[in-house]
C-alpha cells in the first residue's frame, strides 16, 4: 500500500496518506500491543482511507470496528491502555472528540498525575481536524476525489480546530504534522509515547504529496515531540504555523520575497508541548512575528505564542505580533463566505507587511 | 417472558432471586420499587408502602435454572459443615474485610469532621458486603474499577489502610503521593484502576480493561483470564456511556462485570424519580447479557453470584449484570446533610446491617465464636488507629512533586529511532520542554 513514485535521482514523493498508513502498519507490525480502533477503520479502509489495507494484515482483532459510542470507545481506549496495550483511537473527525473529551482529559491526560505516577497511558487519539472538504475543494483535492468517490463531508458547525483545546491542558501531547514526513515521524513517535497524544491531521492535506527524505523510510524513524521545524530561513520576519497553514505560510514567504521581504516560516509540528525556544530565537533573529492558525482567535494557539514571545523577546521586538487566525464565528456554508472565515495566503502577506512597516532591507 | 432469559444464558445457572436459608423470610424488599403511576408522587410513599406487586413480577418473569450449590442448600437449613456456603476461614476472611471497610469508613468521618481530610468524601457504610462479596473472590491480577465511593473497593482489593488514609490526608506516603485523593484511588500493584468522580467514566474504562484481557489471550497468546469488575450506582444506569458499553461488553463478550450498587439514592434524588424503568437488571438482557439481581445487604448472596458471574466471565462466555440491591447509612458525601431520605427507611436498612447478619450466620452456625469475632474487631481497631498514625505522621508532598508526573517521558520529547527515550541521548541538547 506504500505507492513510493521512485525515478533515479528524485527524492521520493509520498502523501500525506500514504505516510499515515505506512507509518501504522510498520508500527502495528512492530508492536503487538498496538491496535487502532475507530468508526469504519476496518471494511471500510477507514473514513479517509487511511487504514486502508489494516484489516487484511493484522484481522478484526486489532483493527476493531466499533460502533457510533465515542465515549465508550473512548474510555475503553483508556482503560486498555491503563492494562497494557497500545490504542490507536481514530475519530472520525475532532469534531466528534467532543462526546469522548471527558476521557480523553479525565481519563488520559490527567491520570498519571493523579496516580501519582503509576498509571501511564500511552493512547492516542488521532483524525482529521480543523475545516474540512467543502463545497470549494481545492486543487489537491481533485485526485481525491477520483479516488475515493465516497467522500464524507460534515455540516459547517461541525468543523472546527481544535488544537487550543487540547494544547491548553497539562498531561497531554499535542502534535500537528504538516507534510509527509511530519506525519510519518510524528506518528511514529506518538504511537511509541508513553504519554496520551492528540495527533491533528488535516483532511485536505491527506491527498497532497511531498518529497521525502531516505532517511524517512526507515521504518524506525520519528521525529523528535516538542520540536518545531525551520522550514524556511529568512531574517526579516517569522511566520509561525501549524498544519495546513504552513503551505499557506510558504505560499506567502514566496510571495514576500519578491517584494524583497524574506521571511521564516516555522512549521511548529508540536502544539503541546510548544517549542518556545525555537520561536524565540527566531524572533531575537528577525524581530518581528506573525502567528498564523486556523483555529478560533481567542484563547488560541497564536494568543499563546504571542504571550510567550511577550514574556520572553520583549526587547526583540521591532512591530507588533500579528496574529492571523480563523474568524470569531461558527463555519459558514457558503464558499465565499467560508473563504473569509479562514486565513488565507493573502492575509498573511498583509501582516507580514504591517510587521514590517518601516523596515529596511538588511 | 421466561424465554427471554433463557437465550440469554448458554447454560442456565444466574440465580436470580437467591433464598438461601429457607428457615428465614426473603430478605428482599419488594416495596422497592413502586408501580409506575406514583412515580410523580413524593418519595416517601414508596418506601413505606409494603405492595408485593414488585416481587409477584419478578416470580412471573423469574429465571429458569438455580445453581446447582443453591439447589442443595434451599432444601437444608440447619448447619452440617458440608452444607455451609462458606467455611470458617472463608467467613472470617469475609468478616474482617467487611468490618475493616466499617471502621475504616466511620474513622474518616471522624478524621474529616477533625479537619485532617478535607475536599469531596463518600463513605461507603452499609454497602460493604457487595464490595466484600466480590472482590474477595478476585485474584490480584484482576481489576477492579470504581467511582468516588471508592475507599472501601481499595481496602477489599488489598490496599493497605496506611495507604488510602494517608491518600486521603493528602500526605506524599498516599497511593498516589497525594495526588489523587478520595475520588482517585489507583493503585497499580493491586490493579485498582481508580476511582472515578465523573458517575459512569469508569465503565468505559473498566470495559478497556476488560479488552485488554481478551486482546492479550487472543492477539498476545498470553495465558491471560483476568476479569474486570466495575462498580457504578443506580444514577449511572441512566446514563449514555452505561448503555454503549454493555452494548461494546456484550458484543464483543468481554470478560467483566457489571455490578450496580443499587442504594436508591443519587445524592438526593430517589432513583424511582430518576428512572423510566428502575429494575435494572433487566437491561442487561437487552443487550444479550444475563441480567440478575441479588440481596446486597446480605454477604453470602452477593458471594454466590459473584462466583457464577466471575466463572462466566473468566470462561470466556461474557459480561454480567448484576444488581445489588443495597443502601448507604451515611449521607452521599460527608457534605450531604441527607434531608431527604425518610427515616423509617433508613431504620429499615440499619436493621439489615451486612456485618450484624454475618456475624449471626457465623455464629449460629457455629463457623466462629464471639471471642473470634472480638478478636478480629480488636484487630481491626488497631490497623485503623495505625492507619492514622502513619498518616498523621507522613510528610505532605515537597514543593518539587508539583510539577512531576505529568508525563511519563521525562522531559517531553517523545521516544527516538533507538527505543529510548530523547532526552536520554546526549547529543540532543536544548529542550525548553519543562515547565
Amino acid at each position: 500500500m506504500l505507492r513510493i513514485l521512485r525515478r533515479k535521482s528524485l527524492p521520493v514523493s509520498m502523501t500525506v496518506r500514504e505516510a499515515l498508513n505506512s507509518a501504522l502498519d510498520e508500527e502495528m507490525a512492530a508492536d503487538p500491543t498496538v491496535f487502532l480502533m475507530g468508526e469504519e477503520v476496518g471494511e471500510y479502509q477507514g473514513a479517509y482511507k487511511i487504514s486502508k489495507g489494516l484489516l487484511d494484515k493484522y484481522g478484526p482483532r486489532r483493527v476493531v470496528d466499533t460502533p457510533i459510542t465515542e465515549a465508550g470507545f473512548t474510555g475503553l481506549g483508556c482503560g486498555a491502555a491503563y492494562y497494557g496495550l497500545k490504542p490507536i483511537v481514530e475519530f472520525m473527525t475532532f469534531n466528534f472528540s467532543m462526546q469522548a473529551i471527558d476521557h480523553i482529559i479525565n481519563s488520559a491526560a490527567k491520570t498519571y498525575y493523579m496516580s501519582g505516577g503509576q498509571i501511564s497511558v500511552p493512547i492516542v487519539f488521532r483524525g482529521p481536524n480543523g475545516a474540512a472538504a467543502g463545497v470549494g475543494a481545492q486543487h489537491s483535492q481533485a485526485s481525491y476525489w477520483q479516488e475515493f468517490p465516497f467522500v464524507i463531508t460534515f455540516p459547517s458547525y461541525a468543523t472546527q480546530c481544535y488544537a487550543a483545546w487540547y494544547g491548553s491542558c497539562p498531561g497531554v501531547k499535542v502534535l500537528s504534522p504538516y507534510s509527509s514526513e511530519d506525519a510519518r515521524g510524528l506518528l511514529k513517535a506518538a504511537i511509541r509515547d508513553p504519554d496520551p497524544v492528540v495527533f491533528l491531521e488535516n483532511e485536505l492535506l491527506y491527498g497532497e504529496s511531498f518529497p521525502v527524505s531516505e532517511a524517512a523510510l526507515d521504518a524506525n524513524f520519528c521525529l523528535p515531540v516538542g520540536k518545531a521545524n525551520i522550514e524556511r530561513e529568512g531574517q526579516d520576519v517569522t511566520i509561525t504555523a501549524f498544519s495546513k497553514m504552513v503551505g499557506y505560510a510558504l505560499k506567502a514567504a514566496d510571495i514576500l520575497e519578491k517584494e524583497g521581504i524574506n521571511a521564516e516560516v516555522i512549521n511548529l509540528r508540536s502544539i503541546r508541548p510548544l517549542d518556545r525556544a525555537t520561536i524565540n530565537n527566531s524572533v531575537r533573529k528577525t524581530n518581528r512575528l506573525v502567528t498564523v492558525e486556523e483555529g478560533f482567535p481567542q484563547h488560541g494557539v497564536c494568543a499563546e505564542i504571542s504571550a510567550s514571545v511577550n514574556e520572553d523577546s520583549f526587547d526583540y521586538l521591532d512591530a507588533p505580533i500579528e496574529r492571523i487566525t480563523g474568524a470569531d464565528v461558527p463555519m459558514p456554508y457558503a464558499v465565499n463566505l467560508e473563504k473569509m472565515a479562514l486565513p488565507q495566503v493573502e492575509d498573511i502577506v498583509r501582516a507580514a507587511k504591517r510587521a514590517c512597516y518601516g523596515y529596511v532591507p538588511k | 417472558m421466561p424465554t427471554m432469559y433463557s437465550s440469554a444464558f448458554a447454560s442456565p445457572k444466574i440465580v436470580q432471586h437467591l433464598n438461601l436459608r429457607s428457615n428465614e423470610k426473603p430478605l428482599f424488599d419488594p416495596s422497592k420499587s413502586a408501580p409506575p403511576t406514583s412515580f410523580f408522587g413524593s418519595t416517601h410513599e414508596f418506601c413505606l408502602s409494603k405492595t408485593t406487586t414488585l416481587s409477584s413480577q419478578h416470580r412471573r418473569s423469574a429465571v429458569v435454572a438455580a445453581a446447582e450449590a443453591v439447589k442443595l442448600r434451599k432444601s437444608n437449613s440447619s448447619a452440617s459443615p458440608s452444607n455451609l456456603l462458606i467455611t470458617k476461614e472463608e467467613g472470617l476472611e469475609l468478616y474482617e474485610d467487611m468490618v475493616l471497610g466499617r471502621v475504616f469508613e466511620d474513622m474518616c468521618a471522624q478524621m474529616y469532621y477533625r479537619g485532617k481530610m478535607f475536599g469531596f468524601v463518600h463513605l461507603y457504610n452499609g454497602q460493604e458486603a457487595v464490595s466484600t462479596g466480590f472482590i474477595k473472590l478476585l485474584k490480584k491480577e484482576d481489576s477492579v474499577v470504581s467511582t468516588y465511593r471508592d475507599h472501601v473497593h481499595a481496602l477489599s482489593k488489598g490496599v493497605p489502610a496506611r495507604s488510602v488514609m494517608s491518600e486521603l490526608f493528602g500526605k506524599a506516603t498516599g497511593c498516589c503521593r497525594g495526588q489523587g485523593g478520595s475520588m482517585h484511588m489507583f493503585d497499580k500493584e493491586h490493579n485498582l484502576l481508580g476511582g472515578f468522580a465523573f458517575i459512569g467514566e469508569g465503565i468505559p474504562v473498566a470495559t478497556g480493561a476488560a479488552f485488554t484481557s481478551k486482546y492479550r489471550r487472543e492477539v498476545l497468546n498470553e495465558n491471560c483470564d483476568d476479569v474486570t469488575v466495575a462498580f457504578f450506582g443506580d444514577g449511572t444506569c441512566n446514563n449514555g456511556q452505561f448503555y454503549e458499553c454493555l452494548n461494546m461488553a456484550a458484543l464483543w463478550k468481554l470478560p467483566i462485570i457489571f455490578v450496580v450498587e443499587n442504594n436508591l439514592w443519587a445524592i438526593g434524588m430517589s432513583h424511582l424519580r430518576a428512572t423510566s424503568d428502575p429494575v435494572i437488571w433487566k437491561k442487561g438482557p437487552a443487550f444479550g447479557m444475563p441480567g440478575v439481581h441479588v440481596d446486597g445487604m446480605d454477604v453470602l448472596k452477593v458471594r454466590e453470584v459473584a462466583k457464577e458471574a466471575i466463572g462466566r466471565a473468566r470462561r470466556g462466555e461474557g459480561p454480567t449484570l448484576v444488581e445489588c440491591e443495597t443502601y448507604r447509612f451515611r449521607g452521599h458525601s460527608l457534605a450531604d446533610p441527607d434531608e431527604l431520605r425518610d427515616p423509617g427507611e433508613k431504620a429499615h436498612y440499619s436493621s439489615r446491617d451486612p456485618i450484624i447478619a454475618l456475624k449471626k450466620y457465623l455464629t449460629e452456625n457455629n463457623l466462629a465464636s464471639e471471642a473470634d469475632l472480638k478478636a478480629i474487631e480488636k484487630k481491626i481497631d488497631e490497623v485503623v488507629e495505625e492507619a492514622v498514625e502513619f498518616a498523621d505522621g507522613s510528610p505532605t508532598p515537597p514543593r518539587s512533586q508539583l510539577l512531576e508526573n505529568v508525563f511519563a517521558d521525562p522531559k517531553g520529547f517523545g521516544i527516538g529511532p533507538d527505543g529510548k527515550y530523547r532526552c536520554e541521548d546526549p547529543k540532543f541538547t536544548e529542550g525548553t520542554a519543562q515547565v
